[in-house]
């Protein structure tokens, strides 16, 4: 528990921890053989099973585009409810909307699931399509908006709550207030939230399981059925491929934010040295 | 407190104007009048309800009671981006993903009919010069120094030439130093522009230093007393503005045959002559320090004087603060300009001292 | 923003429609139902229940509940003193609490010192660290959960077998995979940044000054943690917990993947009900019977997490 060797240590067990796992993962994507834990020989042979494979490809083509659809409108319905939680005050039914608003949040998956398929099975609602893509894009975004609005919320807060005031008095019509000021100062958190949502979409596999129909396999479910039925390396090729590609992004938005800041604190600095 | 102003010169008139947050009143029936191009401040302690009257005046509150009138016009029906007025704000509220051109321009762009680019361009620039900015228009306002951020600032609340320029605390972000310095050249600015404008201080200094006139306002959101900074200084209205504004002794008792008798005072206190209250009403007598003489012998022919022993004192380079302790227990403050003395005679802690002041140099006040 | 009123109503209206008609469509009335549901009697047909609430011909609403769900419920916590009786459903429950409940502990051991040293570290590398605790939870969960499946393998070629067959440290394979524990540590592995983000999040705010006063004061290293870090980050610990402790009480594809048929928790009860037994009254009333458990430490998360969600960024 201090700065010694004790806590360095512990660091390092930590990530060994977290990272051991998924390393193992990568290294057997290699292997010439069937068996996903040898390395019989090294190969891309699972990488082009990996090209060769219709079905994944359907399944993979289908998250992305559930993922980018569900987390536009998880922006879109999240932010109007940050807005509604940050700035409305109170009103009759704020607490509960408050309540409401993250509970998609705290709640286990599995029940979030089970709620929306008694929705969209329900024999008086069957303008609602029943289960399929429909249902599972609402799910996503019913989760993710829950996300968005407290992330958004945060940053409402934290904003500059003069900004909007300064420009209704310099004479900007309020709803245009909203897009040409509170927009782009929240955008950071909207991106963010864009993202959030995007990968729990794809990530997300109990409420897709439970609302798909034939039609609707996305990946994380053909993944699980597939780890039902045998492993095969293939299944290593694939985290290789997400894991690089979600590591190159996660890092490189974290060395854009990291130079964002040291600009920002050396342009304070050189503001503070030339006084005036 | 009612402020009639001049009949025919009377700029903006705030009439009655009152706001209720829930159970507390921010303003209670605030009466006022500003003459065109006048520096008014807006002066107490923070919490009092001045930067809420002011957004009343720009239309960010909706007053409870009582109307604004801005040159002849009631601005009570206009929403904030409909009002002639613009404020600057204590934060100065620079929109960060602007450019200091871009945050000038602001104001400009919202202005219908449309005005033309080439218009707009050469107003910021007009802008930028009178703040001497213009080396920093294309830079963020992250970038830029507290002193530079407020001038942006001001640039901006004034490029719409407002017919009344709002100054919610401008000065309360920067350093000591500099915010001496800003203040004078603030002044010139706003002079140089011509434009009236309303500024809200909890700095007395500040306040005396930039106001043509000051309003004083009390914790309780009321409007105390108006008058020029020597006005509000030199002839207070009431105790809480005597004490607010300065440093003073106050001493309060019952008004006996024409001086003021008080418990812990052998004496009766002797009053100037004008405006001295009926007898068996309660006063207190307001005597400025400055106004107070120490000396080490009892003085010939003083209104007042009263023994005492030197309490403390505080040196303050140009000026000492001398706290007396009197024979009653009370202790007054006199201050002494520190050349008077030479190095041996300026008396001590624990010295035995004579407070005097002449009955001219204090004010009578009735609540 | 205070506005006129006039366009306060509007414009309120409008920015306050969506979100409300979103949640009361697809949050409130789903939860609805599955109250509805759960007092439903099974029946073999598309959807597989008769709900209680029917329209007669009469013309009125007739309410006729089926509370066989919760019964075999209660009956089963009745029977909770006879030996040897088939208690499904409880066995599910103890074994999702006690495993959450384990889950959350481990993290807590494992994460707040973990929390702790990086909150300390220097400011440039405390958000490098940050970054790397975050990357494994934004690549996919199930093929996290893959990776315990091929290291805890329990024949000859499972990974941690191989290295301690190699080692000579057994002779047999060990059976790692299918047990509870294989289930625990998919788990703690999948939810420790559920545990260090909101611990994190408090103990960086924790001023250094503080512990140098409680120093300089005189006070001993483990009485400067008891009274001084571990107050102050409680609320962290707290919000951590629950995080970790709420989604593992629910969980099922841990479970399902590591656990093998051996394990059965109450989510794989609720899936399995839901699916092969179709019998969704049932399913339904354990779900019931799940959020009224959680409502407790999901109002401890809401009270303590405020610093929590900001922390995901």
């Amino acid at each position: 528990m201090n700065r010694g060797w004790g806590g360095r240590s512990w660091l390092l067990i930590v990530f060994v921890f977290l990272y051991l796992p998924i390393t193992c993962l990568l290294v057997f994507s290699f292997t010439g053989g069937e068996i996903t834990t040898r390395l019989d020989g090294v190969s891309l042979r699972w990488y082009r099973a990996l090209l060769d494979d219709d079905e994944l490809k359907r399944a993979l083509g289908l998250s992305l585009t559930l993922g980018a659809l569900a987390a536009t409108a998880a922006v879109i319905v999240g932010s109007a409810a940050a807005v509604v939680l940050a700035r409305f005050g109170a009103y009759p039914g704020s607490r509960l909307f408050a309540g409401l608003s993250t509970a998609p949040m705290v709640l286990p998956e599995v029940v979030i699931g089970l709620s929306l398929v008694l929705l969209f099975t329900h024999p008086l609602l069957p303008w609602l399509g029943g289960r399929g893509v429909v249902a599972i894009w609402t799910a996503h975004t019913t989760l993710s908006a829950a996300y968005v609005a407290v992330l958004v919320q945060s940053r409402l807060l934290e904003m500059d709550r003069w900004l909007e005031e300064a420009a209704l008095d310099l004479g900007c019509p309020p709803l245009k207030v909203f897009f040409v000021i509170t927009v782009p100062v929240i955008a950071p958190a909207l991106a963010a939230g864009w993202l959030l949502s995007f990968t729990l979409s794809m990530d997300d596999f109990v409420l897709a399981a439970m609302l798909s129909d034939p039609g609707s396999t996305t990946l994380p479910v053909l993944v699980f059925s597939r780890l039902h039925h045998g492993l095969k390396p293939e299944i290593n090729a694939l985290a290789t491929v997400v894991v690089t590609v979600v590591s190159i992004a996660v890092i490189a938005a974290h060395r854009l934010m990291l130079s964002a800041q040291r600009r920002r604190m050396q342009a304070v600095a050189a503001a503070r040295r030339q006084i005036g | 407190m009612e402020d009639r102003g001049d009949a025919q010169g009377d700029y903006l008139r705030i009439e009655g104007a009152s706001k209720r947050f829930g159970e507390t009143l921010a303003v209670a029936s605030v009466t006022l009048a500003v003459r065109e191009r006048e520096i008014f401040a807006l002066l107490g302690a923070s919490g009092c309800g001045k930067s809420t009257l002011l957004r009343l005046v720009a239309g960010l509150e909706t007053p409870t009671t009582g109307r604004i009138v801005l040159d002849g016009e009631d601005l009570s029906a206009l929403p904030p981006h409909r009002r002639p007025t613009n404020m600057m704000f204590q934060s100065y509220a620079l929109f960060p993903h602007l450019t200091v051109a871009a945050n000038v321009a602001f104001g400009l762009r919202q202005i219908r009919p449309h005005m033309a680019p080439k218009q707009i361009a050469e107003r910021v620039d007009e802008m930028l010069d009178l703040v001497q900015m213009q080396a920093y228009a294309g830079r963020r306002p992250h970038e830029l120094s507290g002193g530079q951020q407020q001038r942006v600032a001001l640039a901006r609340s004034l490029a719409r030439h407002p017919k009344l320029l709002l100054l919610d605390e401008p000065l309360s972000a920067l350093d000591k130093k500099i915010r001496q310095r800003t203040q004078l050249e603030l002044v010139r600015l706003i002079q140089r522009v011509g434009v009236t404008c309303i500024l809200v201080t909890h700095d007395q200094e500040e306040a005396m230093t930039m106001a043509g006139r000051i309003g004083v306002m009390s914790p309780k959101g009321e409007l105390l007393q108006v008058g020029t900074p020597d006005e509000v200084y030199e002839q207070p209205a009431c105790r809480y503005t005597a004490q607010f504004i300065g440093e003073t002794n106050l001493l309060g008792g019952r008004v006996t045959g024409g001086r003021l008798r008080c418990d812990d005072l052998p004496e009766p206190l002797a009053l100037a002559e004008a405006g001295r209250p009926a007898d068996g009403s309660e006063a207190w007598l307001s005597v400025r320090p400055e106004r107070v003489r120490l000396s080490r012998t009892p003085v010939d022919k003083a209104d007042n004087q009263a023994p005492g022993t030197v309490d403390n004192i505080a040196y303050l380079g140009s000026h000492s603060d001398y706290h007396v302790r009197l024979a009653g227990g009370r202790t007054m403050i006199a201050s002494v300009p520190c050349a008077r003395w030479g190095e041996d005679t300026a008396p001590v802690r624990g010295d035995a001292v004579w407070l005097s002041w002449a009955a001219p140099d204090g004010v009578v006040l009735t609540r | 923003m205070k506005l006129p009123r006039l366009f306060l109503l509007r414009g309120r209206f409008w920015a306050g429609f969506l979100p409300w008609a979103w949640l009361l469509l697809f949050f409130t009335l789903p939860f609805a139902l599955i109250v509805d549901v759960s007092l439903s009697s099974p029946e073999l047909s598309v959807p597989p229940y008769v709900s209680p609430l029917s329209l007669g011909p009469d013309g009125q609403l007739h309410w006729s509940p089926d509370a066989t769900p919760y019964r075999r419920l209660r009956d089963e916590l009745g029977a909770l003193a006879q030996p040897g009786a088939d208690r499904p459903y409880l066995a599910a429950w103890g074994n999702s609490l006690g495993l959450a409940a384990l889950t959350t502990a481990v993290c807590l051991v494992i994460g707040y010192p973990f929390a702790y040293q990086i909150a300390r570290s220097a400011e440039v590398s405390r958000q490098t660290l940050l970054m790397l605790v975050m990357l494994p939870f934004w690549t996919s969960f199930l093929l996290r959960v893959y990776a315990w499946m091929s290291l805890l393998d329990s024949s000859e070629v499972g990974l941690i077998n191989q290295a301690l067959l190699a080692a000579g440290w057994i002779e047999e394979p060990l059976p790692l995979l299918y047990n509870s524990g294989a289930v625990l540590v998919g788990m703690v592995y999948s939810y420790l940044p559920f545990m260090v983000l909101p611990l994190y999040a408090h103990l960086v705010k924790l001023d250094n000054r503080l512990l140098e006063a409680a120093r300089d004061l005189g006070a001993r290293p483990a009485v400067i943690f008891l009274s001084i870090t571990l107050p102050l980050s409680w609320r962290g610990i707290v919000a951590g917990s629950m995080m970790v402790f709420i989604p593992a009480v629910g969980e099922f594809v841990i479970p399902d993947l590591l656990g093998g048929g051996d394990v059965m928790m109450i989510g794989r009860r609720i899936w399995d009900d839901f699916g092969p037994n179709q019998d969704w009254p049932m399913a339904a009333a354990v779900a019931v019977v799940m959020v009224l458990l959680l409502i407790g430490p999901i109002m401890l998360l809401r009270r303590h997490g405020r610093a929590a969600p900001g922390s995901l960024r």
